[in-house]
């Protein structure tokens, strides 16, 4: 019961930097100069554009999601096989580029892309290279809650499967793969909702022309259509909050085996 | 193994910084020198005016838009301790100076955005007897100043160009005249647009035989299909980095302002800047005080200062915009004087029309640059 006095500092630092700025961002997508108005919140909610954006966004964030799952969960079962001393090393060399900033990163692609090695964007096309600096930034998010779980399984049931007559593929299927779905689950999260709020690497790897959520609010908030009127860019937040909290509670859903910690309050 | 593996990761670590550390010499020995070649002729000479200033300045203005020894001297001359931020549109900039906890001592925004400072009542009235270098500026810029602040009561030009078109010689077909040019289909993906809400939509509006300050919301909207027309044959919209990419041959065709495109021009012989027949915009970028100002006394020595004819030829051979400066013009070489990007002739100023601030209506620009945006996610 002690325990609990150790969450309040958390509880503290909660309200102080999410759930005020939540309370601002709804506090301005309902008032202009001070007037409480909901006009410009539905006339925002109704925008089909806005929908249209978001839409293109979701659809890049599968897409990043789905690769970085298919590219990183084979490397996670490899180095979860591996002698402990060398997965660590090699997982250590996954992580070195994200010591260096996330945009110097993104700055470096674009150079490269547009003058060391034109041929990749050539070949790739503007979305295929959006979608490979994007896969290139989120993959560490992947591997490492899937080494994480796929290490921890015990090796004793997959002799167990040999034992009882199952082959390779069938112990992946019906042992590894299910006790590995905490992992995929946490990496889908992982990657899925900062790829949906991406708009660094969209304006610069995309010449501008990769209009994606994110840079929806930013135009929003660079251009307010009166001064002080950031009704529009709050609305366009509350959506991206809503359709972040909808995505993380799905995912949650899958994940129900895996609750875990102590209760709170 | 894991040791030896370490090993080697240093070693490639160290070789790295190595190569690193070669090549920024190489490049920093190379520069500064040519720099100092070019700029020699232009001493800076009265001190006595500068003295005892101090405090903090506080300057917003565009990306690479002064020459940063002037922000060097400057401090050496006053004492003032200068921060210089910088920003990429004229909306972000007003955006900054609006907010409560504006800084700023000096920005440098454009005709109309200036026109709308002054009728919002956010700018402090020049101190004239504080800037007697104002006597530089030019009258022929003065004519066009005068449409948006009479009498330069609240702001002296500092730099000034057109908008036009960029393109590559060797790859662009014929002569280019018109902006009909930007929507030829044999330039797919080669053209850059400007990342600018009133700059894209004026190329559409002039396009169209419109005025650039229109304010009907058909015409509006049919340069908002027109754009959106061209989405398929666009390279990219961008800012700061069209330079790059049209020097280094990336793409044949670029809407870009003037200096920009002198700049481009010198580094690459292949490419030439042209103000369409159907005419184009014409452009200030004024300095200004904002009322919030902290530092006032050294906000008036800096616009001094920057007038200095001296100082003003160094300066537009650092960043390539045209300069109000008659005391400048008069001290530069042919190659700018008798450039007709850098001074363009009285023809070619006499098709062009300045912005004007919209009001209200910029609405109606700003949602039809928002449904452009969103129209580039559906090609």
């Amino acid at each position: 019961m002690k325990r609990k006095v150790f969450a309040y500092p958390y509880i503290v630092w909660m309200i102080l930097f999410i759930v005020i700025p939540m309370l601002f961002i709804i506090y301005y997508a309902v008032n202009v100069g001070g007037d409480f108005r909901l006009d410009k919140f539905w006339a925002t909610l109704s925008d089909g554009n806005k929908w249209t954006v978001l839409w293109h966004s979701v659809v890049m964030a599968f897409k990043t999601t789905a690769i970085c799952l298919l590219l990183g969960y084979p490397i996670a079962y490899i180095l979860s096989n591996m002698k402990r001393s060398v997965a660590g090393f090699i997982s250590v060399l996954f992580f070195v580029p994200m010591w260096m900033n996330f945009v110097l990163r993104t700055y470096a692609w674009q150079a490269i892309l547009e003058y060391f090695i034109p041929e990749i964007k050539t070949m790739l096309g503007l979305e295929g290279s959006v979608l490979m600096v994007l896969v290139y930034d989120f993959l560490p998010f992947m591997i490492m809650p899937l080494y994480n779980t796929l290490s921890k399984i015990d090796k004793s049931l997959l002799e167990a499967s040999r034992d009882l007559g199952a082959n390779g593929t069938t112990t992946f299927m019906r042992v590894v793969l299910p006790l590995s779905i905490p992992g995929i689950v946490s990496g889908i999260t992982m990657v899925f909702i900062p790829a949906i709020t991406a708009f660094t690497v969209p304006a610069l790897i995309g010449n501008g022309m990769y209009h994606l959520y994110g840079n929806e609010i930013e135009l929003a908030f660079k251009t307010p259509n009166a001064p002080g009127d950031y009704a529009v860019g709050s609305t366009l937040s509350i959506i991206l909050l809503i359709s972040v909290l909808v995505s993380t509670l799905i995912m949650n859903h899958f994940d129900k085996d895996q609750q875990t910690g102590g209760q709170m309050w | 193994m894991k040791r030896i593996l370490s090993l080697m990761l240093c070693l490639a670590m160290l070789f790295a910084f190595a190569a690193c550390k070669g090549n920024s010499a190489d490049s920093g020995s190379d520069k500064p020198k040519d720099a100092d070649n070019e700029k020699a002729d232009y001493s800076f000479k009265d001190g006595d005016y500068y003295e005892n200033i101090g405090g903090e300045l506080n300057i917003l203005n565009w990306g690479e838009y002064i020459d940063p020894e002037l922000l060097n001297l400057f401090e050496k001359e006053t004492g003032v301790k200068v921060n210089y931020v910088e920003m990429t549109s004229n909306e972000e900039m007003l955006l900054k100076l609006r907010s409560a906890d504006c800084i700023y001592d000096l920005c440098f925004p454009s005709d109309y955005i200036i026109e709308q400072l002054i009728a919002n009542d956010m700018l402090q009235p020049l101190d004239m007897s504080k800037i007697p270098n104002a006597k530089n500026i030019s009258e022929r810029i003065k004519q066009f100043t005068n449409v948006f602040d009479p009498d330069n009561k609240y702001s002296l030009p500092y730099l000034w160009g057109t908008v036009g078109i960029l393109y590559n010689t060797k790859m662009v077909e014929g002569e280019v005249d018109s902006w009909d040019v930007l929507w030829d289909e044999k330039y797919v993906g080669q053209v850059w647009q400007y990342d600018s809400v009133r700059d894209a939509i004026a190329v559409a509006l002039l396009k169209l035989g419109y005025d650039i300050n229109t304010r009907s919301a058909d015409e509006v909207n049919a340069a908002k299909e027109e754009l959106i027309k061209q989405i398929p044959l666009l390279k990219g919209l961008g800012t700061d980095d069209i330079r790059s990419s049209m020097e280094n041959g990336k793409a044949a065709l670029a809407v870009i302002y003037s200096g920009d495109a002198l700049e481009c021009c010198s580094k690459n012989e292949d490419l030439a800047y042209v103000v369409p027949k159907e005419g184009s915009n014409v452009w200030f970028d004024n300095v200004v005080i904002p009322k919030s100002a902290k530092n006032v006394e050294a906000a008036h020595a800096f616009i001094n200062f920057i007038n200095d004819a001296n100082l003003a030829a160094r300066n537009t051979e650092y960043v390539y915009y045209s300069t109000p400066n008659q005391g400048a013009l008069d001290l530069l070489g042919e190659e700018f004087t008798e450039d007709a990007i850098f001074n363009p002739s009285q023809e070619v100023l006499d098709r062009c029309n300045v912005f004007h601030d919209l009001g209200d209506f910029v609405d109606v620009f700003n949602t039809a640059w928002a449904e452009y945006k969103s129209a580039m996610g559906n090609r």
